[in-house]
């Protein structure tokens, strides 16, 4: 399997990231080689194999629905680049 | 202070036994790694934040709670980081530019506990980007050299943390491993590293990577402080809801005890003709040594070795896209300049804040998980993880423990395999394969090759590492490859 220039375009855009146009070649050039190496994975007949999304088939643990923290939105938002009156500030996204 | 023995070698559990007869200081153990650390690191590059005033802080706390009696096995050890760890009013940058201004409000409970046993945070260690990668080159800060010789990688992505033990640094350094970044580096700087069974060690607050694969571990000059550490790192978390409620017993108790018919499988597949004939010759040696302690060897195949890395560069990429999906320049982390809209803040704020390697991983993993391509590799990869899980399985009802290379091959040269993503993913073939079955995986040095260590690495049942240690332990009993330290130019 090998991924084109424009694969490469529309799978960047789905992550939020921005290939530059120079770069689109080699990069797609190297995508196609993983994707080539991961299609080993054909070669195994998997038919009714359940998928494996944790190794040791864990459920997921369950708490009661109770507060067992306090509130550190200080704390948390000391860190953020840009806030306002408690709020994280992004470019307006409406006029 | 402590004049008999060799801090630079020195494992914990000797320093603890200094501190205990009163032979020494916290204090002073702390100045004497910080300065060999201000002293030699820029050369190596291990290191890339000294907590210089903190560490001496909490060495004074640990003298004090020793004199009042409190002292436990790791009270007043000086100890390293990887910069993944999550410490509360450390920068935490997991090498990345995108976190390089990132100082967390908490502590990932593996630093907690270890701080609470009394240990003396040095600072933190340099590592891949986001832990992408097995040469410690993708790292924001620039590679890490190894100790052994400067023009070699240390491996990766806990470079930071081998190269750092190596070089006597400091006796402890934590590392994670999701596919082979705890093995891979202690083999290729010849020290002592474990990576605990799938959510022996709880996750919270270290930054994830792939999160059904991530595991925290000690990296160590021995194994018996590999147990030391994972006593007090070990256990449930209700911070991380995938830390197994297992009861974590004393991983030193029985340390010593004799391997008698222990039964040890040789998969056929790490020992084919693709094995560096120097390497398979070490890895003998240290199996013949196994042997020589009552083991019993038994050759053994684990047919789906080589889809291993198929499986593990879908489904590693794939988890890593979605976590890292969470650095949009709002919250925390690098953010753009001026943008001009919201699509622009997170296109920007992440084209910027990743380096390649990361880009690359973020790419593959949206592409196998996207309409169309799912099945296809994501789901098929599930598929196949499954199938390798059961390969363990079926082999651990012929053997104890399997044993086989940690790498294919020494430490190569600075820039040797940067170029080539997937000859740089071949140097985990023998390593991500325990990831996909959340088993704890063991490597410990297995002498030289041309001046280069190389380690052999030890797989064990879910949740048995103490059968992994003992065996480990063992060995290192009856050899001295553990022993051996680089001579850093003269400064050793």
């Amino acid at each position: 399997m090998s991924v084109t220039p424009l694969d490469v375009v529309q799978v960047a855009q789905l992550a939020r990231l921005d290939i530059p146009d120079t770069d689109l070649d080699s990069v797609s050039a190297r995508f196609s080689r993983i994707l080539n190496m991961v299609d080993d994975l054909k070669t195994v007949p998997t038919e009714g194999v359940e998928p494996m999304s944790n190794p040791h088939d864990m459920k997921q643990r369950l708490r009661a629905d109770i507060v067992t923290e306090s509130d550190q939105r200080e704390a948390l938002q000391a860190v953020a680049p840009s806030v306002e009156d408690g709020y994280f500030l992004v470019p307006r996204v409406m006029d | 202070m402590a004049d008999q023995l060799d801090l630079n070698t020195a494992t914990a559990a000797e320093l603890s036994a200094q501190l205990a007869a009163g032979q020494c200081s916290s204090r002073e153990l702390t100045e004497y790694f910080l300065n060999r650390i201000e002293t030699l690191n820029p050369a190596i590059n291990a290191v890339i934040t000294i907590c210089r005033d903190d560490a001496l802080a909490e060495a004074d706390a640990a003298d004090r709670q020793r004199a009042a009696g409190n002292a436990g096995p790791l009270t007043g050890i000086p100890l390293l980081h990887k910069d993944i760890f999550c410490t509360a009013g450390v920068r935490t940058s997991c090498a990345s530019k995108m976190l390089d201004n990132f100082i967390p409000p908490y502590d990932a409970t593996v630093v907690s506990k270890l701080k609470a046993a009394g240990t003396v945070t040095l600072g933190k260690t340099n590592m891949d980007e986001f832990a992408m990668g097995s040469s410690n080159e993708t790292s924001f800060y620039g590679p890490v050299m190894n100790p052994w010789d400067t023009e070699c990688v240390p491996g990766g992505s806990s470079g930071g943390s081998a190269a750092a033990v190596a070089a006597g640094f400091a006796p402890l350094s934590t590392g994670t491993d999701t596919g082979g970044s705890i093995r891979q580096p202690a083999s290729l700087c010849g020290i002592t590293g474990l990576k605990p069974t799938y959510g022996r060690v709880s996750r919270r607050g270290i930054i994830a990577f792939a999160s059904s694969l991530d595991q925290a571990g000690p990296m160590t000059h021995s194994v018996d402080d590999c147990a030391l550490m994972l006593n007090t790192m070990a256990g449930v978390d209700p911070g991380d809801s995938t830390s197994a409620n297992i009861e974590v017993p004393d991983f030193r108790a029985g340390l010593s005890e004799s391997i008698k018919g222990l039964r040890i499988g040789l998969p056929k597949e790490y020992f084919s003709d693709d094995l560096a004939p120097d390497v398979a010759s070490r890895i003998q040696v240290a199996l013949a040594e196994l042997e020589a302690e009552g083991a019993i060897l038994v050759d053994i195949e684990l047919p789906h070795t080589h889809q291993g890395i198929a499986t593990y560069y879908v489904i590693a990429p794939a988890e890593a896209s979605t976590n890292l999906s969470r650095y949009d320049g709002v919250r925390f982390g690098h953010r753009c300049e001026n943008p001009t809209d919201l699509q622009d803040l997170y296109t920007r704020s992440r084209s910027e804040g990743f380096g390649e390697e990361v880009q690359r991983r973020i790419l593959v993993g949206t592409y196998v998980l996207s309409s169309g391509f799912y099945d296809a590799y994501f789901k098929q990869a599930q598929q196949v993880r499954r199938i390798i899980h059961q390969d363990f399985t079926n082999a651990f009802e012929q053997v104890d423990v399997i044993a086989g290379p940690a790498a294919p091959g020494t430490a190569f040269k600075l820039g040797a395999k940067a170029a080539d993503p997937l000859a740089m993913y071949m140097e985990d073939v023998y390593t991500l394969s325990v990831n996909l079955a959340g088993l704890p995986g063991l490597s410990l040095p297995a002498g030289m090759i041309n001046g280069m260590p190389i380690g052999l690495q030890l797989i064990g049942r879910a949740f048995d590492e103490s059968t992994l240690l003992r065996t480990g332990h063992r060995l290192q009993m009856r050899t001295d490859w553990h022993r051996v330290a680089p001579t850093l130019g003269g400064h050793a």
